[in-house]
């Protein structure tokens, strides 16, 4: 543990144990259990609920915040130390030492989540409502919806690492079936089966960790973990940490397994809003940052931490300056943000609960953009390139001012919310190296340009529409899920940082510390929102100022490079897919050659079935019973070796 | 030849605990009088009579076995072990072959009966053969061949000495060959795989048979408790343990379905009718592992350190084998088949744990799959066109989208074979590779856990085929609604494969109790 200074030291490590729930808290299944009554509902109902189905999962994931806000108030009513409670459901699997109960734990970090998930997500299902409206498949969509709520849910109130497993799958199968969810298009089915790959590669990261825990502390429950920490050797933490970061990079799309977020996009927005910048995404920052106590004992595994969210943050930003579709930009822009808050849980204590804020934050204005952004394409007739959009902003007036807000708030400019969230995280990276400092400021400078660029391709400008669209604002069901989004983007850094208050709420759980800057945090603020100007300035002297080409231009080296995801999928197919393919290939040759190629030759001499299952008898067995002597010779050979 | 004047004068009368035996006698019993039956009973009531004894004899023996609970004792002069393994894996062999039997007396889904060949004796396509499909003819020779099986391989697992082992294998083998060549449709490929798979089956028995002669020249004896003693006592004649260790593990190895005696799987899974298939791909590999664990750790646990890095290079050949040749399979049966053996090398890693832990893993693994491949073999009789069953790939796009129930049953099973948590899959896969890194195989379970990575793909391959993929516009096989044999085998499939899955602590208790092998 590192120490502590300031007037907020607390230390994760002497946290509260958990209290068995009673009273208000044994209302905490609920909240998993609405959405997933809903998804069950829809699901197996069919389509009989077509008429009324959308309302139910709108109703199922409401119900739900409605019970998280309830909980959320008897917390604050609770004393400091008591406000960790566990609610525990049945024996999940009791053999011998290994023990894993169905447990839920609700404590300052898990309902800072729930809030996020349901609270976003019921906005965003109503939203889906009017955005889905003419989809005749929009009641399965609002089932896999409320699945996806609810293995959100399961993931950040399980008690242990491998209820948090479940869930982690559930949202990897809810995400895949939203992204393919028009799996008539090509290109959704595709990116869908990417997504779901690329997961696996994660997933069997986290499962390794879970495993190796069960090795080394013999328990995979947080308490039983958490509190061996301390006791464990370092290069074990080590790997458990590699290995929980591996998970991490697969859900939060992060360096080396970002690719299978830009493709994702094409699912439709309301999905790009929840899952791919609101909620899933962050599933690795919650993991990092719940597993405090491991990384807290792993400093090598907290460098490589720091080195992934740089990497990262770099990559996205980059990305996102070169993309001309809009949700594509925005994609980039969500994968550098939760870099910025992997980043920040690599820190270590001094950074935990600003990831934490960053993402609730992001949360608001990202998925305030991506709603933005879906209501453009709704106008659009569903175009997606900034080529073609152009002073938009007379049209759509509303959409105009609540993506502004989260435009605004991206950039960090004072007093909306990423101002208060971002330029936390850069004071804690100065604190940690000027190198990681340097990274946060540039990335800052970097995300203000792509956003301008964005911002006044779309809204601003000349029109450069093609001859068929008619924009117009979109229903009212849509807008005021935006508009209320807005105002959490202007106003919610301010309500949540004011007087430290969402860092004193997560300190039991995180620690906290206040980072230590050579120069005063003003002066610091000030340089950041000097470098975000200068991006900004640029992006609006380009693409304000100089006219849109309708179509790309061909571009330098390293527009190229960001607009192919600087390479990710080449360098994806050229160390994965290529050797997989030439081992598939390899594989078929020998089956198709040797095995059946003999066969093959003969039976088109001879034809007919039966000469060739006649042909195909004889040289098979031979060579079968030829192989199992080969192989008892082996065994023999190898058993008489291991006996020398 | 005074020994064996000697051997004679000692003779003493034999006695057997028949109580203890109880289940497999019942089985072998009504397999006579299945016999019986055939010679005697009217050809109308046949078919009843016959149904009758089987699911009667099923019953019972399970009843037996679940009485016989917490019992363990060495029987019937020394040659049959009923211990809590032994009843464990009676008791799942007995619940999958009582599975499925309801397949196999399946009559509605072939239109022209069963899927059984009404006379195995006529030559494929000859006028006799057409002749008998004419008249419609069925038969019921399959139960008592099938009883005579399940009898055999309720006493594999069961074997203290190596004799008593081989005849129990020799007794599960031979009806099982016949049965696979009784396919009604594809004859030839019946016919070809039933060939196949006596000509290496008999390979290896022989190479069993001579195993046991070289370690019964070692120790003087072939009671398995014996060759541990003989172990123990002298390490330094090692010239015939090891050539003796190794022969019979191949023989045993081969039964399993282990790289690299696995090539016969996918032909003989391909050929035979499919109920059989499913009976024999679950029931034996039960059997087989039960036989196999109790060699390796009863006779063979005190040199475990010499045969456990074969074993180990033998676990992660065979799921890198059966992971990566079902990758390229474009017909259902092949693929599962490969699949099985992938999924006998994940059930090695449990058996290479060489620990209590490891052994009861592997029980729940193999009630796991049991399962879910009687469910999942089931559901390919259902999928036909006019030929008979349309077991190629392309054949199954869009199944989901007219047939929801069929397919996502489907589903689950493959999602319990790829070990997605919530599937009893999961469940097996979580007890054999939690014992093998506790047994020090960390790189077998690393290796296991890569293939069963790569193995989850060529499953949720075919789901996305059934749920996603248009179907072919010539409409393709239709899902046939079967008779409530099959339901009901289909059904109780995918409740246990979601109970094991849920509520693995039922299972898990259960093979906690059954404890560890008598010695």
């Amino acid at each position: 543990m590192s120490t502590f200074s300031g007037a907020l030291t607390h230390a994760a490590d002497v946290a509260p144990a958990a209290v068995a729930a009673s009273g208000l808290f044994s209302l905490t299944w609920l909240l998993i259990g609405f959405p997933l009554a809903g998804a069950a509902v829809l699901l197996l109902w069919g389509r009989r609920s077509d008429k009324w189905g959308h309302w139910l999962g709108v109703l199922a994931s409401a119900a739900s915040f409605v019970v998280a806000v309830v909980l959320f108030f008897g917390m604050l009513g609770q004393a400091d130390d008591s406000r960790t409670v566990r609610q525990h459901l049945f024996d999940w699997i009791a053999v011998g030492t290994f023990n894993v109960p169905f447990d839920l734990r609700l404590d300052q970090l898990s309902i800072t989540f729930v809030l996020l998930i349901t609270g976003v997500g019921t906005l965003i299902h109503i939203y889906s409502v009017g955005y889905m409206s003419h989809d005749p498949e929009r009641r399965k969509f609002f089932g896999y919806l409320n699945l996806f709520v609810a293995s959100m849910l399961l993931l950040v109130l399980a008690d242990n690492f491998l209820l948090l497993y479940v869930g982690w799958e559930g949202v990897g199968l809810a995400s895949y079936l939203l992204i393919g969810f028009w799996f008539v298009k090509q290109s959704a089915a595709v990116a869908s089966k990417k997504a779901f790959i690329v997961n696996r590669v994660g997933d069997l990261g986290l499962s390794l960790a879970v495993m190796l825990m069960f090795i080394t502390f013999g328990s995979v429950t947080f308490d039983g973990v958490f509190a061996q920490a301390g006791s464990a050797s370092e290069s074990s933490l080590t790997w458990i940490g590699l290995a929980l970061l591996l998970g991490a990079c697969g859900k939060s799309a992060q360096f080396p397994l970002q690719s299978w977020l830009l493709d994702a996009m094409e699912g439709p927005t309301p999905v790009s809003a929840l899952i791919h910048a609101a909620t899933m995404v962050t599933a690795g920052v919650y993991l990092i940052v719940r597993s405090n106590a491991i990384f807290n004992a792993a400093p090598t595994a907290q460098t490589v931490v720091v080195i992934v969210g740089a990497i990262t943050l770099l990559m996205g930003a980059i990305i996102g300056c070169a993309k001309d579709d809009i949700k594509k930009a925005l994609a980039g822009s969500t994968m550098s943000q939760i870099g910025y808050m992997i980043l920040a849980a690599g820190l270590g204590p001094v950074g935990y609960a600003f990831a934490i804020f960053h993402l609730v934050v992001h949360g608001f204005f990202k998925a305030d953009m991506f709603l933005g952004a879906g209501s453009v394409m709704h106008a659009m007739n569903d175009q997606v390139g900034m080529r073609r959009f152009g002073t938009i902003r007379s049209w759509m007036i509303v959409t105009w001012i609540t993506f502004g807000a989260g435009y605004l708030a991206i950039l960090g400019i004072p007093p909306f919310a990423g101002f208060y969230s971002k330029d936390r995280i850069i004071e804690a990276a100065f604190s940690r190296g000027i190198v990681v400092g340097l990274v946060t400021v540039i990335g800052a400078g970097i995300t203000a340009f792509y956003m301008t660029r964005l911002f006044v391709m779309t809204f601003h400008g000349k029109k450069r529409w093609t001859d068929d669209v008619h924009p117009h604002e979109s229903p009212s069901i849509m807008v005021v899920p935006m508009a209320i989004l807005a105002v959490l983007s202007a106003l919610g850094g301010f309500l949540l940082a004011y007087n430290n208050a969402i860092f004193e709420w997560l300190a039991p759980v995180t620690g906290f510390e206040e980072p230590h800057l050579a120069i005063s945090s003003l002066g610091m603020e000030g340089i950041s929102l000097v470098v975000v100007i200068a991006g900004a300035a640029l992006g609006w002297f380009l693409y304000d100022r100089r006219p849109v080409a309708e179509i790309a231009p061909a571009g330098n080296f390293l527009t190229r490079a960001a607009r192919a995801d600087l390479y990710g999928d080449a360098v994806n197919e050229a160390v994965f897919m290529r050797p997989g393919q030439y081992l598939t290939r390899s594989l078929v040759w020998v089956d198709q050659r040797v095995v059946d190629g003999a066969v093959n030759g003969v039976a088109a001499t001879i034809g007919g079935l039966s000469g060739r299952a006649r042909r195909m008898q004889t040289g098979f067995t031979r060579s079968y019973a030829l192989s199992m002597l080969g192989g008892a010779a082996l065994v023999v050979a190898a058993l008489v070796l291991v006996r020398l | 030849m005074s020994a064996t004047l000697a051997v004679v004068g000692s003779f003493e009368i034999p006695t057997i605990e028949y109580a203890a035996l109880a289940p497999i006698m019942i089985v072998m019993g009504a397999a006579v009088l299945a016999v019986l039956v055939e010679a005697f009973v009217p050809q109308r009531f046949r078919r009843v009579t016959q149904l009758v004894i089987t699911f009667a004899s099923l019953v019972g023996a399970f009843a037996m076995v679940v009485k016989a609970g917490g019992t363990s004792q060495i029987v019937a002069m020394g040659s049959v072990a009923i211990d809590g393994p032994t009843l464990f894996m009676q008791g799942s062999i007995l619940v999958l072959a009582a599975l499925a039997a309801l397949v196999m007396a399946e009559r509605q889904v072939d239109p022209s009966g069963d899927s059984f060949a009404p006379r195995a004796s006529a030559l494929p396509g000859s006028a006799d053969e057409q002749a008998f499909t004419r008249l419609g003819w069925l038969q019921t020779e399959i139960w008592p061949l099938f009883l005579f099986c399940v009898g055999g391989m309720l006493l594999f697992p069961a074997s203290t000495d190596l004799l008593t082992m081989f005849v129990a294998l020799e007794v599960l083998s031979l009806p099982l060959y016949v049965m696979v060549g009784l396919a009604r449709r594809r004859r030839l490929l019946s016919q070809e795989a039933a060939l196949k798979y006596f000509v290496l089956g008999a390979f290896s028995s022989a190479f069993f048979l001579y195993g046991t002669a070289l370690l019964y020249g070692f120790a003087g004896t072939v009671s398995l408790t014996g060759i541990a003693n003989a172990l123990s006592a002298s390490a330094a004649d090692s010239g015939l343990v090891v050539t003796g260790v190794a022969l019979l593990a191949v023989g045993l190895l081969f039964k399993v379905g282990a790289a690299p005696f696995h090539q016969w799987t996918p032909d003989v899974y391909q050929g035979s009718p499919t109920s059989v298939t499913g009976f024999m791909a679950a029931c034996t590999k039960v059997a087989a592992f039960g036989a196999l664990m109790r060699v390796l750790y009863v006779a063979l646990g005190g040199i475990s350190w010499d045969w456990r890095p074969v074993m180990y290079v033998i676990s992660a050949l065979t799921m890198i084998v059966g992971t990566l040749f079902a990758l390229t399979q474009t017909d259902i049966k092949r693929m599962l088949a490969y699949s099985s053996v992938a999924q006998a090398g994940f059930m090695l890693v449990g058996v290479v744990a060489t620990s209590a832990a490891g052994l009861q893993g592997t029980m729940v693994y193999l009630l796991a799959y049991g399962i879910a491949t009687v469910g999942a073999f089931a559901i390919l009789t259902l999928v036909r066109d006019s030929t008979g069953e349309a077991s190629h790939l392309s054949q199954w796009a869009g199944l989901g989208r007219r047939s929801p129930w069929v397919a996502s049953a489907f589903a689950l099973f493959l999602l319990a074979f790829a070990g997605i948590p919530l599937t009893s899959g999961f469940t097996g896969k979580f007890a054999v590779f939690t014992a093998g890194v506790a047994g020090g195989a960390t790189s077998v379970v690393v290796i296991g856990v890569v293939a069963s990575a790569v193995a989850a793909f060529f499953y949720v391959r075919v789901i996305v085929l059934m749920f996603f993929t248009e179907p072919s516009a010539e409409g393709g096989p239709s899902v046939v609604v079967p008779s409530a044999f099959t339901k009901s085998a289909i059904t109780i499939s995918v409740a246990l494969t979601l109970v094991i899955g849920v509520l693995p602590q039922l299972v898990l208790n259960l093979v906690g109790q059954a404890g560890v092998f008598v010695r």
